[in-house]
């Protein structure tokens, strides 16, 4: 996910840098040919919802890729942040009993 | 290369720190954007990415030159698609830049006034219809050879680019090559001017790959971070031995005295390209520096009244909806 104002802290120029004046930028999902949802293919520059599904269809479509285009403003996208992966992932680790192979059932009972 | 030179940033971090990331990366792990990673990782890509990016955009000028002028409308369709795709590859590599905390409209700057780089092939002129086999075959040829393995670069959006980029690029080679394959077993005049674009571009397409750089510590720390996944001498190489069959094959002549099949490497030995021409190109000296540089300005001057009347239009737009919340 892209968002270019924001979120590195780390970089030192950052900091002290204004803010530019320019065209938001936009995430792009697309729904494939085959009835699957729609997924993240990229982002692009747009100063508008309308221009960035033009822009989208442009360059992402351009062999058939899509039957469908989303666009959302990069900057209204709220993301887990990747120190956050233990406290959320973790828990789900230790529940084996949550997948159909953790119960043994007898061959004679059939497809299950 | 598309991107040529590239200098990796010295980096001083926490030593704990810098062992976790690069162990992240001997693991196979893709770095993405809101992981920690080394100030140096950071500043290189930007470098590299932005480079390459600046390369798709400025690569669409000596092809763009031959769109109103190919021989017929199916090949000037199939020219514009090429163009068109090159612009593309900028797009998504500039949004891959994008990601490490600089904007479009930065780097783009960055490459108007100089700061920044593009591929030293773009600084030769496209003379005939026959330089439109040459440039895709050869130099399409030469840019897959260095961004296939890319695909497999640490960093993610860097790699998910690749991919995007590299499932494009095998119809820009063989577009060029059919150019080539019309034009080799055509008329005299024909075959004539195929053979004139191969002398012209061969050399040029070598010098993509850069110098040797088995000795270089930036490139033995750009390889470490996987953002450079093989030397410059091997992708070289991989390149003649790949070519010179094709060149066969259109019965034209690879120019080179001493190109000749090695047994004993099973590799061909070729001799090196003229390095002075190349650092003379690179700071600025090329046949075309001047006029490529002067088209991206004045298509970027010209167009500010686009970028500046859509953002204000945009910006009245949304103060409206707020307004009306
Ligand atoms: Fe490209
Ligand atoms: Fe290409």
């Amino acid at each position: 996910m892209s968002s270019p104002n924001a979120a590195y802290p780390d970089t030192p120029d950052q900091a002290t840098k204004p803010k530019r004046h320019e065209w938001p930028l936009w995430e792009v999902f697309i729904r494939g040919q085959h009835g699957m949802s729609h997924r993240h293919v990229g982002s692009l520059h747009a100063p508008d919802a309308d221009m960035a599904v033009k822009n989208a269809r442009d360059v992402y479509t351009r062999r058939n890729e899509g039957v469908s285009i989303w666009v959302v403003e990069a900057r209204h996208i709220a993301a887990s942040s990747p120190s956050d992966k233990g406290p959320l992932y973790e828990p789900s680790e230790s529940k084996v009993y949550r997948h159909p192979t953790f119960f043994d059932i007898p061959e004679e009972v059939g497809a299950m | 290369m598309y991107a040529q030179m590239i200098k990796s940033e010295a980096t001083q971090e926490d030593p704990e720190k810098l062992a976790a990331f690069q162990a992240r990366i001997d693991a196979g792990e893709k770095i993405e954007p809101k992981d920690w990673m080394p100030l140096g990782y950071r500043k290189t890509l930007i470098r590299q990415i932005g480079q390459h990016a600046h390369s798709e955009i400025v690569g669409q000028l000596p092809e763009g030159n031959w769109i109103t002028r190919a021989p017929t409308l199916e090949r000037k369709a199939i020219l514009l698609a090429k163009v068109q795709d090159e612009a593309g590859h900028g797009l998504y590599l500039y949004c891959a830049a994008e990601t490490l905390g600089v904007t479009r409209d930065e780097i783009t700057e960055m490459l108007l006034d100089g700061r920044m780089k593009y591929s030293s092939i773009f600084n030769y002129p496209t003379l005939t219809w026959a330089d439109m086999g040459a440039v895709g075959w050869l130099v399409d040829g030469a840019a897959i050879m260095n961004q296939v393995p890319l695909q497999r670069t640490s960093f993610g959006p860097y790699s998910r680019a690749m991919i995007r980029i590299c499932k494009e690029e095998s119809f820009h080679q063989r577009q060029g090559y059919d150019i080539m394959m019309k034009m080799a077993s055509g008329t005299p005049a024909q075959k004539k001017m195929a053979q004139d674009a191969l002398n012209r571009f061969w050399y040029p397409s070598l010098m993509m790959f850069g110098p040797s750089d088995k000795e270089s510590v930036h490139s033995e720390q750009s390889m470490a971070w996987k953002i450079k996944m093989n030397t410059n001498d091997e992708l070289r190489q991989k390149f003649v031995d790949q070519t010179v069959p094709q060149a066969e094959y259109l019965g034209l002549t690879v120019p080179d005295e001493n190109l000749k099949w090695n047994e004993e490497t099973g590799h061909y030995d070729f001799s090196q390209p003229d390095w002075s021409e190349f650092f003379d190109v690179l700071k600025g000296n090329g046949p075309c520096n001047r006029e490529r540089l002067a088209a991206r300005n004045k298509a970027w001057d010209d167009g500010k009244w686009v970028r500046d009347g859509l953002l204000a239009h945009a910006e009245k737009k949304a103060a409206r909806k707020v307004a009306a919340e």
